[in-house]
């Protein structure tokens, strides 16, 4: 219970940094994308299901505020946090080139997918205007994020919440 | 009590997989349903409002006292370095100022011969603070720290001194969304003031760097637009309503059918580092509305 608090609240101040503040360090306009890194770290380090529901959470937030549909960005937070969350258990979490390499591939795959069933059924076919203006630079910035706030999840994970158990001997939800 | 137990031992046993699976369905038809029978989730969004934006509004202050106070810091060298730049350019433009005032008094007595119209101040607005922004790249959006309390309404204009910036499409009690009309779904029905002819303003994520908006259908038989020419909302526009300035036409073409032409606009208003709007809280259709009584 206690971890499941800490976690709403986890998720709930990124949003907020989200939208707030991280729009003061963006380059480029490019913002990097911290919930993300949030679902990842949280799907590594404490296994499908938390990261399932974190990414879900995450997206919902989005779609409340800023969404054009409502459930999509939910649906992709949600699939990034549970892909990920096959590696728990796998790597080691306290190394820090695996989330790295995770929040890479996700934030690739996220915008990939945002692009291409937002953009790409809009119309618009520059691929590759989108690719080195937005998509690129958002992984590299978002991946260099990691580097420090990885830390910071690790922490929480391991101080503020309870230790996770084995899969299956977990309940449906994150504990 | 014992039918509670029953249920919950039934979530012990999901997989995962199964529960991904669920919310998957779960996502699926909430857009669904979003896309197809319009269900809003209002409610959620005024519940989730109140726990988020008195937060937002607060951490965007921090935020903008933390950047005034970095600025103050700048370096000693370069503010006497500025200073002296300052003083040569407050020379050059008081000379230039003699020479405006001047004009300035013809302009005055030109414009009340010309009896222009003012053209924003006719309608009731409602100053409101950015407080939030979308938290993704690909699209343009924003949060105001102002909602239907204020008397702000979904549809509502939004702009900002110079110019139009977009349109109220989600509004809280006390928070707005704005999707600006430089984000790439935006479409905004406008005209030329020169020639009344009627175009569409597009957003387009690969013009955003260079802050230009694109504009399609325009019809120009004559070939009297031209670079230049002041574009504002029509007054066929169904959202809009007439006669804000949108920006100057910078490139134009015909296009391939022979027919029409489009291009690419300035727009005055610095999107980047927009601050404080201004939202109209009259509606169009409220004026067509009124108009029909």
């Amino acid at each position: 219970m206690k971890s499941k608090i800490v976690l709403f609240f986890t998720i709930v101040v990124c949003f907020l940094m989200q939208s707030t503040v991280l729009h003061f360090i963006s380059i480029g306009s490019i913002t990097p994308n911290l919930l993300l890194i949030l679902c990842v770290s949280m799907g590594l380090m404490r296994g499908r299901k938390s990261g399932l529901w974190t990414g879900f959470f995450c997206g919902l937030l989005v779609d409340l505020f800023y969404g054009s549909l409502f459930g999509f960005y939910a649906l992709i937070y949600m699939y990034a946090g549970f892909c990920s969350g096959y590696a728990f258990r796998i790597y080691y979490d306290d190394d820090i080139k695996v989330p790295m390499a995770l929040v890479a591939a996700a934030d690739l795959l996220y915008n990939l997918a945002v692009y291409g069933l937002q953009f790409l059924l809009r119309g618009r076919l520059g691929l590759t205007t989108y690719f080195t203006r937005i998509i690129i630079p958002e992984v590299v910035y978002t991946v260099f994020l990691t580097m420090f706030v990885y830390r910071v999840f690790r922490y929480i994970n391991y101080h503020f919440m309870s230790p996770t158990r084995k899969e299956s001997e977990s309940i449906w939800v994150l504990k | 009590m014992k039918n509670l137990k029953k249920k919950f031992r039934f979530r012990i046993h999901l997989k995962s997989k199964h529960l991904l699976v669920i919310m998957t369905f779960f996502c699926g038809s909430t857009i669904v349903a979003t896309l197809a029978s319009g269900i809003t989730s209002a409610p959620f969004q005024e519940a989730a409002g109140m726990i988020v934006v008195p937060f937002e509004k607060s951490v965007t202050t921090i935020g903008l006292w933390l950047t005034d106070v970095h600025k103050s810091f700048a370096d000693k060298q370069d503010l006497i370095a500025e200073n002296e730049e300052l003083h040569n350019t407050v020379d050059t433009l008081t000379e230039q100022n003699n020479i405006l005032i001047q004009n300035q008094s013809e302009l005055t007595r030109l414009q009340e011969l010309y009896d222009l119209d003012e053209e924003y101040s006719d309608y009731p607005k409602v100053a409101a603070r950015i407080i939030s922004k979308d938290p993704g790249n690909w699209y343009d959006t924003f949060m105001i720290n102002k909602g239907s309390k204020d008397g702000i309404r979904v549809d509502n204009n939004v702009i900002a001194g110079k110019g139009l910036v977009g349109i109220v499409t989600e509004v809280g009690s006390n928070w707005a969304t704005v999707r600006s009309i430089i984000d790439d779904s935006s479409n905004v029905s406008a005209m030329t003031v020169g020639t009344d002819d009627n175009c569409i303003v597009e957003g387009d994520l690969e013009l955003i760097d260079e802050g230009k908006l694109r504009f399609t259908q325009l019809y120009d038989k004559e070939d009297k637009v031209t670079a230049g020419e002041r574009i504002v909302t029509s007054n066929i526009s169904e959202k809009y309503v007439e006669g804000l300035f949108i920006g100057y036409v910078s490139e134009i073409q015909l296009d391939t059918n022979n027919l029409t032409k489009s291009g690419t606009l300035v727009t005055p208003v610095d999107f980047q580092h927009l601050k404080d709007v201004f939202v109209i809280t009259v509606n169009k259709q409220d004026s067509i509305e009124e108009g029909a009584e």
